[in-house]
């Protein structure tokens, strides 16, 4: 469907959820449950656990890395993130839970033309690897 | 095409000066391939934000490096952990986690790095990086001083990857430490704002506000700020803008030193886009940042980021004397050395005195230390904008002299004088 950027490598399958609006995931997500718990932000309450997650890019605090390793630690985190622009601080997240506890979960940027045809709903493959990254439509 | 590694980033990724330093060099390299980097630089310093508790996956990765036999590289400094060392009895968090919170704590000493335990390291005489200075700073609000007011260069560290640096001396050679991301991107002309709003601090973290949420991570110019702001009022609005959006770099025209004019601010480019920011917009921002109506009020927050020794300064004139209202818990964060600076002066027992409860090594709005449910005024953007969704608080947002008078009348006292302009 379409080609990326790989910013973290891992394989994975699950249901799309497009964020409107960049969240943060230090102060956005609670890494317990899963769940969007910016007050500010349009889709708070929805969870992200397995969800393959898109957002248009990411935002705020450099405390968002460490949240998201301790959610791939306890299997709350997404299954994968599609991202809009590259976002060092989500990858390295995912980078370092890959180093600590081997379970990765892939981080790929598209550009804006793919990026806009993601839907809530659609059924994704993620793939990521040091050559490239690759977001594929499930049946 | 990949990475370009020296000699000595060669070995420490095979191993040759520890695990801890193979494990660093793994991760800088796989973040420079993600960020498209040339090569790797050396930085002179390190902020490391990784020392704030988040659970296990935080503590894993320090001992990991503590057990790899590392040790910083560069001086480096320590920001707010999950607790107060000077005063245990504010945390009101389980034991379990603050047992975690302070392991971490003492493995990031462990690790060689100065327990300075601040949000705002820049207020340490001794560790401000110069005018064009590479650093590897983490904590968003010490970024965008760092990039902006200072003039130093650091892209947007995060938890980890700020350890790795200070053991390596190495960062990616991409982002904010080159020439061709720090050219204004997205111009705002702040005018129309009447005298009162223009000459209070509290413009500062609403000017932030509307410059985050319009800004993404594009660097913005500022054209119109006042020429006599402060590094405390710039502070507030990187903060701010650090938080609504993922602002790592602003230029304010005459004010912070990349922006001698507007031009050299934009790098002699036009900019993407221009905004103007009036009276509307920052009465707009304000209620953003307000999520409680009415005048009920059960506590008042300052400090985020650490207060300064010149805003302990105003504290003590806004209290006038006063004493805080019985029926509210005043806190202000700030760090130990400010605190100890704040003493020397004279001005800590009247502020204690006057029922201000001091918070050091950590921050109000990081680990609980104020009761959920609550209704907390504040005069910091990036407090008002986190504490709804950390702590369960509902935020009123206001300026200084609004946050002490509501403090000492026992509820939420507006200045509608100031807004009006």
């Amino acid at each position: 469907m379409a080609e990326g950027r790989a910013l973290a490598s891992g394989m994975a399958e699950g249901v799309l959820l497009v964020l409107r609006e960049p969240l943060s995931f230090w102060g956005g997500m609670d890494p317990v449950t899963g769940e969007v718990v910016d007050a500010h932000h349009p889709q708070r309450g929805e969870v992200l656990s397995g969800r393959v997650v898109a957002m248009p890019s990411g935002r705020g605090s450099s405390s968002a890395s460490s949240v998201l390793a301790e959610a791939i630690r306890t299997g709350t985190a997404p299954a994968a993130l599609v991202l809009g622009e590259p976002d060092p601080i989500v990858a390295l997240g995912s980078v370092v839970a890959s180093e600590l506890y081997g379970s990765a979960c892939p981080v790929v940027v598209l550009d804006d033309a793919a990026y806009d045809l993601l839907r809530t709903g659609d059924r994704l493959r993620v793939t990521a690897d040091e050559h490239g990254a690759r977001v594929d439509m499930l049946a | 095409m990949d990475v370009r590694l020296d000699d000595r980033d060669r070995e420490l990724l095979d191993g040759a000066h520890g695990e801890a330093g193979s494990l660093a060099m793994r991760i800088l390299v796989r973040m420079a391939r993600a960020q498209g980097a040339a090569g790797l630089r050396d930085v002179t310093r390190a902020h490391i934000d990784g020392c704030l508790y988040h659970g296990r996956a935080g503590l894993d990765f320090a001992r990991r490096m503590v057990d790899g036999g590392g040790r910083v590289a560069v001086p480096t400094t320590l920001n707010v952990a999950s607790l107060d060392l000077l005063h245990p009895e504010r945390y009101r968090g389980d034991p379990e986690t603050a047992r975690h919170a302070r392991s971490l704590m003492d493995a990031y000493v462990e690790l060689g790095c100065r327990p300075t335990w601040t949000c705002a390291p820049y207020q340490l005489p001794e560790a401000r990086p110069a005018l064009g200075e590479h650093v590897a700073w983490a904590e968003s609000n010490a970024i965008v001083f760092a990039n902006s007011v200072l003039g130093a260069r650091t892209d947007r560290y995060g938890d980890f990857l700020d350890i790795c640096a200070a053991i390596t001396g190495r960062v990616p050679e991409a982002g904010l430490h080159l020439d061709e991301h720090r050219r204004g991107e997205i111009m705002f002309r702040v005018e129309g704002i009447g005298s009162g709003l223009l000459g209070d601090p509290v413009l500062y973290p609403l000017v932030g506000h509307v410059v985050g949420r319009a800004s993404g991570s594009r660097v913005p110019v500022l054209v119109g700020l006042p020429g006599d702001a402060s590094e405390d009022d710039l502070k507030a609005l990187g903060a701010a803008a650090a938080s609504s959006g993922s602002v790592a770099l602003f230029h304010a025209v005459g004010l912070t030193p990349e922006a001698p004019t507007l031009d050299e601010a934009l790098g002699g480019r036009p900019p993407l886009r221009e905004e103007t920011i009036g009276p509307e917009r920052l009465r707009a921002a304000r209620e953003e940042l307000t999520t409680s109506r009415g005048e009920r009020l059960t506590g008042v927050s300052l400090g985020t980021p650490h207060f300064s020794v010149e805003e302990f300064r105003g504290l003590l004139e806004a209290l006038e004397g006063g004493r805080i209202h019985p029926d509210v818990e005043c806190y202000v964060s700030t760090g130990r050395d400010v605190l100890a600076e704040v003493e020397s002066r004279g001005w800590l027992a009247p502020i204690e005195a006057a029922g201000v409860r001091i918070v050091t090594d950590t921050c109000t709005y990081v680990t609980p230390i104020m009761p959920p449910g609550g209704v907390v005024m504040t005069n910091s953007g990036k407090w008002a904008y986190y504490a709804p969704g950390n702590l369960g608080i509902a935020t009123v947002f206001g300026s200084l002299e609004e946050c002490v008078r509501s403090a000492l009348a026992g509820r939420v006292t507006v200045d509608e004088e100031l807004w009006r302009g």
